[in-house]
Parts: structure tokens; C-alpha cells; sequence
């Protein structure tokens, strides 16, 4: 066991957790941020996505004790009040079917667009393949992101 | 109108005694009560100081403001949402000032908790409708006491009474209060579908804002104070059970509590028809947190050995059947060689029309063809888990169930507790598909709480999940079809089998549309476990049947829709048989549909386009698929897609509902695939079984409703099966190739010379 002071969502939080515990468990069981989940445990389906600065991560292999002084974002931090524009999309959009996976999806979206805030149909299939939606929601994800990326280009 | 008698269900209408003084109702939410905080900070709507029960499915506040509870597990086919749109419309109140819960397991209130089927609305719709009926109803009886004038000249709208004669008016929630101590009434008013505001309209999913912003809404999601994780071991193949285990190691691990085996069901009982689990016997890994659990697992050190011939005794449905593992370790290059043999063989006859064996002595040409697919796991995105708290005189389980109600007395011969003492509360679930119709990890949950004496998260990694069984079974299917010289076709001829079921529907089309018709079939004993996958045999029988009518239509010259509508006009007409269990005209309907919509006949731009149209869930599906092929792989670009399930509830869900339909089947067909070698499968994760993925998904998905007033049929499933028959129909216009086995990507021809 080791203590790691971890810098998510803005806020300084402090951790014991064996070092090899990947960091969707440290959120998960022991932050009791729940909101990134669980999928296959091995960087395969995204639904664990975060942000570690401004890059699409997989929380699922991500050893805690790799993080150090990186920002998190989580999907609980992505905007305060739930009003980001990919989640805004989201919403206008009704993407979800299940929902579980979403939160990463929403996640790899938001990145995307923040290093490519008008990407083309093979941009978004390119940066979302990693990320499994088992409802087959993908032709309302890929008009949400869009609709995100033309409303963030309006503001 | 409509006059219906309140008598289904009407004990969920009889208000509980003790709540009569006031009707108030206090803690409503199990889940919420425990967190009156955040569930404040959540609610949009600002909260009533009372509240008013007028039955099970809802409560009004002093304020005006209605909670609707949603019976049925949500998977994601958006019941929650639809379910209480069918109350509120006859409550005849604002969408906006609705809340939604999901209920708890309730046998007395409620009936078919249980998503499965694509049952919810179409069972729902009556106790729904009455629901919101009687509770208006009542409303109107309280304000005519309260103005002194006949209840009969009181209109409502959006919540609001009215007496227009002396222009008195009312919200609900003023009157709430007195309609909640009125009897309740025997006979209510149902609205007119053409006088429908909320249902038939798109409204958006309930659980929008908490998905999107990451709040606890599933199974896993579950947190309580001393709550420990478990997970289990069990044996690396089918055909292998425990033989021992050495935890000593293993127990000295960080968070580790402890670890044991524990027995699912005893030898003797009788399992339902969703108790059914390939591994009764199972090592238990508890501890503190899900990734020291996890590690500890891969630390433990346990023996298998072989299982027996075993033979399970079910009751399904009130029948008692007998299931067979025969022993052994099974491979899918056996399974598909076994099957072939039994598929040369004389079947079982199922039904048979005329004298098909003359009419194929005397056909013209006869065209044959088989088609294969393999077992799929279902793969739901969350994982099995369940939560459960287990104490002297009570039960306690939440979690992803699609069947509490099957359910409960499992878990009650388990523990060993009457029912009464049993309580289960659905979350939401990240996916369902069929798989938690069969809930073995409800029973693991309870008895792993009951024998720890603590509240547990019992929790499966993917790769327990995915090699745990209760798969869509492996098929095969042989048509035959006889065609005279004018390319009539005179007989049809379907067997077909499967490891270990039959995906045979004998009286679904073609049958009743030709004079002579046979259907057999066969099945393959395995102790691999099967179950019910979105539209179970569906999911197989009609991709292969559609594929098969799009050959006989080519060989026999004819335009693949209009082809199936002559077929269909017959049956329709001058029927043969009198067990077809599908309505000629509606089939049709959605193909006539579909066949406008999609421009059918039309230059598709260089894209090849297939067709197919299935009945099932009482609902029918016509769909055009357009393809081209990028460097061999298959870019679809369109699904058009027609559907009619008789009235639609929620007009943009459904069409989610039946994108995702489309999404899935092409994935599937396409993609998926479970092989067995030595008794294990052979893909444990996504790194090997493959799912489709965005980049192939369909770049464009249309869906079209008929619009009628027929009760609402099944949705969830019918838009799946009938997509794969529209892909391999349009892939063979791109190549030149049919497709006969799934997945069509390792669909490759023999190689020759």
C-alpha cells in the first residue's frame, strides 16, 4: 500500500492503494466516482475513458501509481453543472439506449474535440473505435459530436 | 371512449389501509430515501410538501406535481420512460411536472415485471392506461364534491379540472388530498388514440442528465457502509466441475477476507426455467475492493476434474422438462460436424402441408442452400453482478435483473426464507439482451451475504462473464425450394437444428403461402448452456430464411419484394394450414412501406441493396440495406427500415430502439463469434471476440412506422433478426457471393486447385 495524492477534477484527493491498482478502481472503490466504468478491464471497449490533461485515456491499465501530478477528468468533472456541449449533445440528441457505456464515450468525444473541434465522419470513427456501444448507438454518437462541434464553433 | 372494467390488477389500485388518512406517503423511494440530499439536489422540479397515492403506479403532490413509478427492468429498451408516458397520458397531466422511479419487485401491485419478450408495453398497456384513468377519474369525483356539479361535466387538461358552466378550475394537486380517500371506481374511461398528447410523441429518456454526467444508476454503481466485493472461479471449461482448491496463499492477500466454495442449488431441486447455470459448484474470492479480489483470483490455486453424464430436472413454463450436459469436453469443429450429419438426415415433422415430396419429384428446378452461425455470448457492457444483504429476517438484493419476479423464489429455496421476506430492486442495466432473464448471480449474491453475514457486491470481471455459458445456441438450416417452369414456386422445405435447440418456427412465413410445405427439425445435446438472446432462434432463422427467398427469387426471375408479396397476397387470400401464426396484410404493409421509402427500384448510386422483412413479437419489420465494398470489407450506408408494432409510444426511442436493432444484427451477423476448444471458449474478452465498432456501423439509418391503432406489439427485439437476411442479400449484389455462414467475415469461399 501506498498513499498518492491525485489531482482529479480540480480537486487534490488523497488515496491508499496498493501501487499496481489501476486508477478506474482507485475512482470506483475508493473515491466512490463511479461514473467511469467497468467494461473488459483491458483497454478494449473504453467505457473506463478519461482525461489525463487533454488525452483520452483507458483508467482500466492505467496503474495508479504511473498518474503523479497529471490532471484527471472524470466524467463527473467534465463541466460542473452537467452543461458541457458534448453532454448538451448528448442530451439533444437522446444517444443512450443502456447508457453504461456513454460516460466514456462522452469522454473520448470531448477530447476529440478539443484537438479537433471540426472533425470530419472518418475523424470521429477513427478517435471513437475504441469505444464499444453494445445498443448500437454509434450513428446518434457520431451526430451528437457533430452537433457539439457546430454548437462550440456558434459560441 | 373506451369503458373498461378495473378489475386487472386492481389490488395495485386498492390503496393500503393505513395510508388512507391523508393517503400521505413517506420514504417512496428505496433508493432515494437513502440519500434525501442528493435526491433534493437532482429533482428539477420543485418537491410537494404531501404526497397523495392514488394507486401503485402513481402519487400526486399537494403542488401538483406527479410521481409515476415504472414497473419493468430497464435494459435500455426505455420502458422507463414509455411506461410511465401511457399513465401520464391518461392521468391527462404535463409531461414536465412528472417524476419517474423505478419500482420494486411487487408481485401484488404489479404483474410481468420482467423485461423479456419485448413484452413491457404490450403487457403494461391495460393496468398502465387504467392507472392514470382511475386516478383521474378520482380527481374528477373529488373536485364534483368539492363544486357541488355532476362529476361528468369535469374536463381535465394537463393536470388541471375544470367546470366550464361556473367556470371553476383546479390543479390537481389541490385536489389530490380527497380524490386520494375516494373509492375506487369499477369502471373508468380510456382516452381514444386519436385524442393521445404524450404517447405517439418523442420524449426524451428520463435518465438523460444522470447518464450523461456519470451518476450511480447501475448494478455496479452499488455502494453501501461494510459492503464487501465477491467474485467468483469457476471451472476454465464446460464439462469440469471443482475438485479442490488451496486458499492459503491467497488469504494473506491485501483486502482478502476470505475464500470458499459454495454450492448454487442442491441435487435435488427442481431449477426454473431462468435458474438454469452451467457451474453450480463455485470458489468465492471475498474482500475489501474489487482489484484486490480480482488479483486474488488470478493467485488462487484450484483443481477441476471431469463432470459426468448429468441430466437437470426444470420445470419450464409448468412443464417438467429434463436438461442433459452429457459429459465430455466439447469442440466447435466437432459441433459443426455433428451437425451437418444431422442435418442430412429425415427431422422431426413439424408441419407438413400437401405433398411436397411430389412436388419437388416434378419441380423444374429446385433450389438449395444451408446456412450456419456460431454461439454468441451476450456481452452486455456491465458485467453480471448483483448487490445483496442478507440478515436473519430480511433479504435484501439490488442489482440488473430482467426477471425479479422468476427470480425470487430461487433465492427464497436458497436462503431458505419465505418470499415475503425477500426484496428486490432492479437499477438500471447496462444491457440485457437476454442474458439477466437467467439470474444464477442473484442466488450467488444472496448466498454468499447470507453465509458472511455482510452486505455484498457480488461482481463478474468480463472474462467470468463471457465464459460463464447461457449463450445464443449454434445453428444450422437446409432450405429447399421447388419451382415449376414459370418460376412458380410450388413447395418449400425448412430443416433445421442446433446445439442445443431448434430455431425452427414452423408456421411463420412461407408457411400458409404455399400448397406443399415441410418443416423438420433436430437438436444436439451439449453441456455448454444456452439462452435467450435478443429475439432467441429470430436472431438466426430469419437472417437464413430472407437470405434463401432472395436466391428463389433470383432463380426464379422475380423481383425479391414483389416475389415475397405474391407469397404474401396468397397467404393472405387463400391460406393454407390454419396455424400461421402471422398476419398476412401487415407483413406486406412494411414491405409496401419499405419498398417506398427506401426508393426501392431506384438507381441506388453504385450501392448494391438487399431486402428482408421478418414477423416476430407480433410485430413485423421490412428493411433495405445498402452496401459497397471498400477493399473486401463491407461499408454499409444505408438501413431503411419499416416497422409496424401497432401504436408507438415514444416515436424517437423507437427509432433508437430500432437503429440500434439495425446496428446490432449487421455486428453480429458480420462479426461475432464464440468457438469452443477442449470445452473453452476460445475468446474471453474483446480482444478476441469482436463487436462492431463505430467505423462499421451504418453511416445512415431511417426508420418508418405504419401508423394504425392496433394495441402496441413488441420493439425491443423485431428490428434484429430480419437485418442480417438484408446485409447478406446486399453483400451478394456487391460480390457476386452468397453468404451462408456467420460471421460473414471468415465467410470465405473453399480454396480451389
Amino acid at each position: 500500500m501506498a498513499t498518492y495524492n491525485l489531482n482529479i477534477n480540480g480537486k487534490s484527493m488523497e488515496v491508499d492503494a496498493d501501487p499496481s491498482t489501476p486508477l478506474l478502481w482507485v475512482l470506483r472503490d475508493h473515491l466512490n466516482l463511479v461514473g467511469t466504468k467497468y467494461g473488459c478491464g483491458i483497454a478494449q471497449c473504453g467505457a473506463c475513458t478519461i482525461h489525463l490533461g487533454n488525452t483520452a485515456t483507458r483508467s482500466c491499465m492505467l496503474p495508479v501509481s504511473s498518474v503523479g501530478n497529471q490532471e484527471i477528468t472524470t466524467i463527473e468533472g467534465l463541466s460542473e453543472n452537467g452543461d458541457h456541449p458534448v453532454q448538451q449533445a448528448w442530451l439533444e440528441v437522446d444517444v443512450p439506449q443502456c447508457g453504461y457505456c456513454q460516460a466514456g464515450q462522452i469522454m473520448s468525444a470531448a477530447a476529440l474535440l478539443k484537438s479537433n473541434p471540426n472533425p470530419t465522419d472518418a475523424d470521429i470513427e477513427g478517435a471513437m473505435n475504441g469505444n464499444i456501444c453494445r445498443c448500437g448507438t454509434y450513428v446518434r454518437i457520431k451526430k451528437a459530436i457533430k452537433l457539439a462541434a457546430s454548437s462550440s464553433s456558434e459560441a | 371512449m373506451t369503458h373498461i372494467q378495473t378489475k386487472i390488477g386492481r389490488r395495485a389500485f386498492i390503496r393500503n389501509t393505513s395510508m388512507a388518512g391523508g393517503g400521505l406517503v413517506l420514504g417512496f423511494s428505496w433508493l432515494n430515501s437513502c440519500k434525501p440530499k442528493e435526491a433534493a439536489e437532482m429533482a428539477v422540479l420543485e418537491m410537494p410538501e404531501e404526497w397523495f397515492e392514488m394507486n401503485a403506479f402513481l402519487k400526486i403532490g399537494d403542488n401538483g406535481v406527479v410521481t409515476i413509478m415504472s414497473p419493468n427492468p430497464e435494459i435500455g429498451q426505455n420502458v422507463k420512460t414509455s411506461m410511465p408516458m401511457i399513465v401520464a397520458e391518461e392521468l391527462d397531466v404535463d409531461w414536465d411536472n412528472v417524476i419517474v422511479e423505478q419500482a420494486a419487485l411487487n408481485t401484488e401491485n404489479f404483474t410481468w415485471q420482467v423485461a423479456g419478450g419485448s413484452r413491457s408495453i404490450a403487457n403494461g398497456w391495460p393496468a398502465l392506461r387504467m392507472a392514470g384513468a382511475t386516478a383521474r377519474h378520482m380527481l374528477r369525483e373529488a373536485a364534483a364534491q368539492a363544486w357541488q356539479v355532476p362529476a361528468a361535466e369535469i374536463t381535465t387538461s394537463d393536470g388541471v379540472l375544470h367546470h366550464e358552466a361556473s367556470g371553476k378550475s383546479a390543479g390537481y394537486g389541490e385536489m389530490a388530498a380527497a380524490a386520494a380517500l375516494l373509492e375506487v371506481p369499477e369502471e373508468v374511461t380510456l382516452k381514444e388514440p386519436s385524442e393521445f398528447k404524450i404517447v405517439g410523441t418523442a420524449r426524451k429518456n428520463v435518465d438523460g442528465r444522470k447518464i450523461v454526467t456519470g451518476k450511480p444508476l447501475y448494478g455496479l454503481d452499488v455502494q453501501r457502509e461494510g459492503m464487501l466485493i465477491a467474485s467468483p472461479v469457476h471451472p476454465p471449461a464446460f464439462g469440469m466441475k471443482l475438485k479442490s482448491f488451496d486458499a492459503e496463499g491467497v488469504k494473506s492477500m491485501p483486502g482478502i477476507r476470505d475464500v470458499f466454495s459454495i454450492k448454487l442449488y442442491d441435487d435435488d431441486y427442481s431449477r426454473g426455467a431462468f435458474d438454469h447455470t452451467a457451474f453450480n459448484e463455485l470458489v468465492i474470492v471475498l474482500g475489501e475492493t474489487t482489484w484486490q479480489v480480482f488479483q486474488a483470483k488470478k493467485a488462487l490455486n484450484v483443481e477441476w476434474e471431469a463432470t459426468p453424464d448429468q441430466a437437470f430436472p426444470m420445470t419450464f413454463f409448468g412443464n417438467d422438462i429434463v436438461v442433459n450436459h452429457p459429459a465430455g469436453a466439447e469442440n466447435s469443429a466437432d459441433h459443426r460436424m455433428q451437425m451437418e450429419e444431422l442435418n442430412a438426415r429425415t427431422g422431426r415433422v413439424v408441419r407438413k402441408d400437401g405433398d411436397p415430396e411430389a412436388a419437388f419429384r416434378n419441380a423444374a428446378k429446385v433450389v438449395e442452400s444451408t446456412y450456419s452461425c456460431p454461439f454468441l455470448a451476450h456481452n452486455t457492457m456491465e458485467p453480471m453482478n448483483f448487490f445483496a444483504h442478507v440478515t436473519e429476517d430480511r433479504a435484501e438484493l439490488l442489482g440488473p435483473t430482467q426477471t425479479p419476479e422468476w427470480m425470487e423464489p430461487a433465492v427464497a429455496a436458497r436462503l431458505g426464507m419465505p418470499l415475503e421476506k425477500i426484496d428486490i430492486m432492479m437499477t438500471r442495466m447496462g444491457g440485457g439482451f437476454g442474458r439477466r432473464l437467467y439470474g444464477h448471480f442473484l442466488v450467488e449474491a444472496a448466498a454468499i451475504s447470507q453465509r458472511v453475514k455482510a452486505p455484498v457486491k457480488l461482481v463478474y470481471t468480463r472474462e467470468d462473464d463471457m465464459s460463464q455459458g447461457t449463450y445464443r445456441p449454434a445453428y444450422m438450416a437446409t432450405y429447399r425450394a421447388a419451382l415449376d417452369a414459370d418460376g412458380n414456386m410450388t413447395a418449400f422445405h425448412v430443416r433445421a437444428g442446433g446445439v442445443p435447440e431448434s430455431p425452427l418456427f414452423a408456421n411463420r412465413f412461407p408457411a400458409g403461402a404455399l400448397e406443399n410445405y415441410l418443416a423438420e427439425d433436430w437438436t444436439l445435446e451439449s453441456n455448454i448452456t444456452t439462452g435467450a438472446f435478443r429475439a432467441p432462434r429470430s436472431n438466426f432463422i430469419a437472417g437464413a430464411e430472407q437470405a434463401f427467398l432472395d436466391e428463389v427469387a433470383e432463380a426464379a426471375g422475380k423481383d425479391p419484394i414483389e416475389f415475397r408479396l405474391e407469397l404474401l397476397k396468397r397467404a393472405q387470400e387463400n391460406p393454407v394450414g390454419e396455424n400461421n401464426d402471422y398476419e398476412a396484410d401487415r407483413y406486406a404493409g412494411v414491405l409496401e412501406l419499405v419498398r417506398e421509402k427506401s426508393g426501392w427500384g431506384q438507381d441506388a448510386g453504385g450501392k448494391s441493396r438487399g431486402v428482408s422483412a421478418y414477423f416476430c413479437h407480433d410485430s413485423y419489420v421490412a428493411q433495405v440495406l445498402d452496401v459497397v465494398m471498400e477493399g473486401g470489407k463491407p461499408v454499409v450506408d444505408r438501413v431503411c427500415t419499416a416497422i409496424d408494432c401497432g401504436i408507438v409510444i415514444n416515436t424517437d426511442a423507437a427509432t433508437n430502439l430500432a437503429e440500434g436493432g439495425a446496428v446490432d444484427g449487421i455486428g453480429h451477423a458480420m462479426y461475432s463469434a464464440l468457438t469452443f476448444r477442449d470445452g473453452a471458449p476460445e475468446q474471453t474478452n474483446f480482444d478476441r471476440y469482436r463487436l462492431i465498432r463505430h467505423s462499421e456501423a451504418p453511416k445512415n439509418i431511417d426508420v418508418h412506422f405504419v401508423k394504425n391503432e392496433i394495441d402496441p406489439t413488441g420493439l425491443g427485439e423485431p428490428p434484429f433478426p430480419p437485418v442480417m437476411g438484408a446485409l447478406a442479400n446486399a453483400m451478394y449484389k456487391a460480390t457476386g457471393r452468397r453468404y451462408y455462414n456467420q460471421p460473414f467475415i471468415t465467410d470465405k469461399p473453399p480454396l480451389v486447385g
